[in-house]
């Protein structure tokens, strides 16, 4: 069955996508050590000075700003999606359990635009909860939730939660049950199986997802900036803004390779984590 | 007491899921300009606008073409990769995989710019070569995965007889290996269809004016107007993508196709 010529036909096709992902990543970093010649696409010789310019406050804050949003948007969106994962896992009825998949994961398939344009009707200030708390005498004007990082979080939430609950759904699979009855047996609540068993055994699996959810969340572009709208910048809208607005490529090349770094280093800094808890786990 | 309450929460989190699009489709029927909770009445005026805008009429050619290229060329490379990663054995299988995954984790920008500086470079930003290739390397994980999945559940003892009774090893692939995976490899290109129809920002860096896709053109339009026509498409693609995810689990089975395993 191992016939070479077979392999030989698959791997080809194989190897030019596997280049063209390395010439677009090269492109960028090479790029971020070209001078900028303003006024012009052309760029100068080799220089170091794209890396010094983004520990200028203009750019430094921004990706301290974006750190911080896919943080936060990577634990609330933990918190959320773990009750969904473990529901979708465990409930008995098979209708129950397509509901919440297709409920679930289809805003992953609508796309950035639909679901941030649908989170700006919904968080404007003629929008569908201020319509809502304005008719109901709760405030009397609109509370401002677009332009704000609260505003940007929320949607970048809902954006992230079903590629979360399908990563969380498959470590609440694959715990072994027996753990969880032999706890109960032994006069252990509920909640006390569910946090003493089941949160440690899918931990590999929370922390894996966390920081996927966080690396994700940097590659954000249309909700901090429709959502952001300015006022709320992330690296990404940095990159469109210098790239494809001031053509500045090389600083907008030094931002896509920082975030490129950041969003491929915490993963790889996670992953022997991951694996020792993995480990723990397989050897109960 | 406890299960009513973590149903309860269930459907808090579902609520917020599902309000963006029950907020969308409300906003594309109503009459008004400006938005209005509960809608003022019922109007289509803003779908017949969609559909009459040239913009939008343009970029839905253009998705439609690259969706197209791009999704069966990735379904026929996914199958390729993921046939070579499992059945084979070979120095750089692990990098080789890691470089096909990489779009996953590569931030859309960096891959949009990096795709931006490489047309630039060849002189080809102004057609859809580029685009397409970037909607492959983007989209190619999910089908690869796809594909994967149904390859482990393939029973080898069906390869093996046909090897025994004769077949040669491009037989045993055309003919019995290939037919198994075919709902691993459909189920994959709808993904990766829908993937590509809706990506927005490596696309904003890779189109021009003249081969801008349908995400592209909306943010646009968002960005000029306020008025819901965007409302009126985003319940169209809204609406489509739910029964596309109906039929493909009524069919092929979403979390075989998404590989989230249940007991």
């Amino acid at each position: 069955m191992n016939d070479r010529r077979i392999w030989w036909f698959f791997i080809v096709p194989c190897m030019l996508v596997a280049v063209a992902v390395v010439m677009s990543l090269a492109a960028v970093f090479q790029y971020s050590f070209r001078e900028f010649v303003p006024g012009s696409l052309e760029t100068g010789g080799f220089t170091l000075d794209n890396f010094y310019s983004i520990g200028r406050p203009v750019y430094f804050l921004v990706i301290l700003d974006t750190l911080l949003i896919s943080f936060l948007t990577a634990v609330f969106c933990l918190l959320l999606s773990y009750p969904v994962a473990y529901a979708l896992v465990r409930t008995q009825s098979e209708w129950v359990r397509t509901l919440l998949v297709i409920l679930s994961i289809t805003p992953l398939f609508t796309g950035e635009i639909v679901r941030t344009y649908a989170w700006m009707l919904v968080l404007g200030s003629d929008g569908f909860i201020n319509s809502t708390l304005m008719a109901l005498g709760i405030v009397s004007r609109p509370v401002q939730f677009m332009y704000t990082k609260f505003g940007v979080i929320v949607a970048l939430v809902h954006f992230s939660m079903p590629v979360m609950i399908i990563m969380l759904a498959t470590a609440v699979s694959h715990v072994n049950r027996d753990f969880e009855k032999a706890a109960a047996n032994l006069g252990a609540a509920p909640l006390t199986v569910f946090w003493r068993v089941t949160v440690p055994l899918t931990m590999a699996g929370i922390v894996a997802s966390t920081v996927v959810i966080f690396a994700w969340t940097m590659s954000a572009f249309a909700t901090p900036q429709l959502i952001g709208g300015g006022k709320v910048l992330m690296i990404s809208n940095l990159v469109y803004l210098q790239g494809l607005s001031s053509f500045n490529f090389p600083i907008a090349a030094v931002l896509s390779a920082v975030a490129f770094i950041v969003a491929v280093g915490s993963l790889a800094l996670v992953q022997p984590f991951v694996t020792r808890l993995e480990r723990r786990v397989a050897e109960q | 007491m406890g299960k009513f309450l973590f149903w309860t929460l269930i459907t808090v989190i579902l609520v917020f899921l599902t309000v963006p699009a029950v907020v969308v489709i409300m906003s594309s029927v109503n009459p008004t300009e400006t938005l209005a909770f509960p809608p003022k009445g019922f109007s289509l005026h803003w779908y017949a606008r969609a559909f009459t805008y040239q913009d939008f009429r343009d970029s839905f050619y253009n998705g439609m073409v690259v969706t197209l290229f791009a999704s069966t060329i990735a379904s026929v490379i996914g199958v390729a990769a993921a046939y070579v990663t499992h059945r084979y054995n070979f120095r750089g299988r692990r990098l080789l995989e890691f470089l096909l995954a990489a779009p996953l984790i590569i931030p859309r920008f960096t891959t949009g710019f990096g795709f931006l500086l490489v047309g630039a470079g060849l002189g080809i930003n102004n057609g859809y070569t580029i685009v397409i290739i970037t909607h492959i390397v983007l989209v190619l994980p999910f089908v690869t995965r796809s594909v994967y999945v149904s390859l482990v559940n393939v029973d080898r003892t069906l390869e093996r007889s046909a090897a025994n009774l004769g077949a040669s090893p491009v037989t045993v692939l055309l003919r019995i290996t290939l037919p198994l995976l075919t709902p691993g490899i459909v189920g994959g290109w709808i993904i990766a269809a829908i993937l590509s129809f809706t990506e927005f920002t490596a696309s904003l860096f890779v189109t021009s004016y003249a081969t801008q896709t349908l995400p592209v053109a909306m943010y646009t339009y968002v960005r000029e107007y306020t008025d819901p026509t965007i409302a009126a498409i985003s319940a169209l693609l809204i609406i489509s993508t739910t029964l596309g995810m109906f039929i493909v689990d009524r069919t092929l089975g979403l979390k075989r196709v998404l590989a989230i395993e249940s007991h």
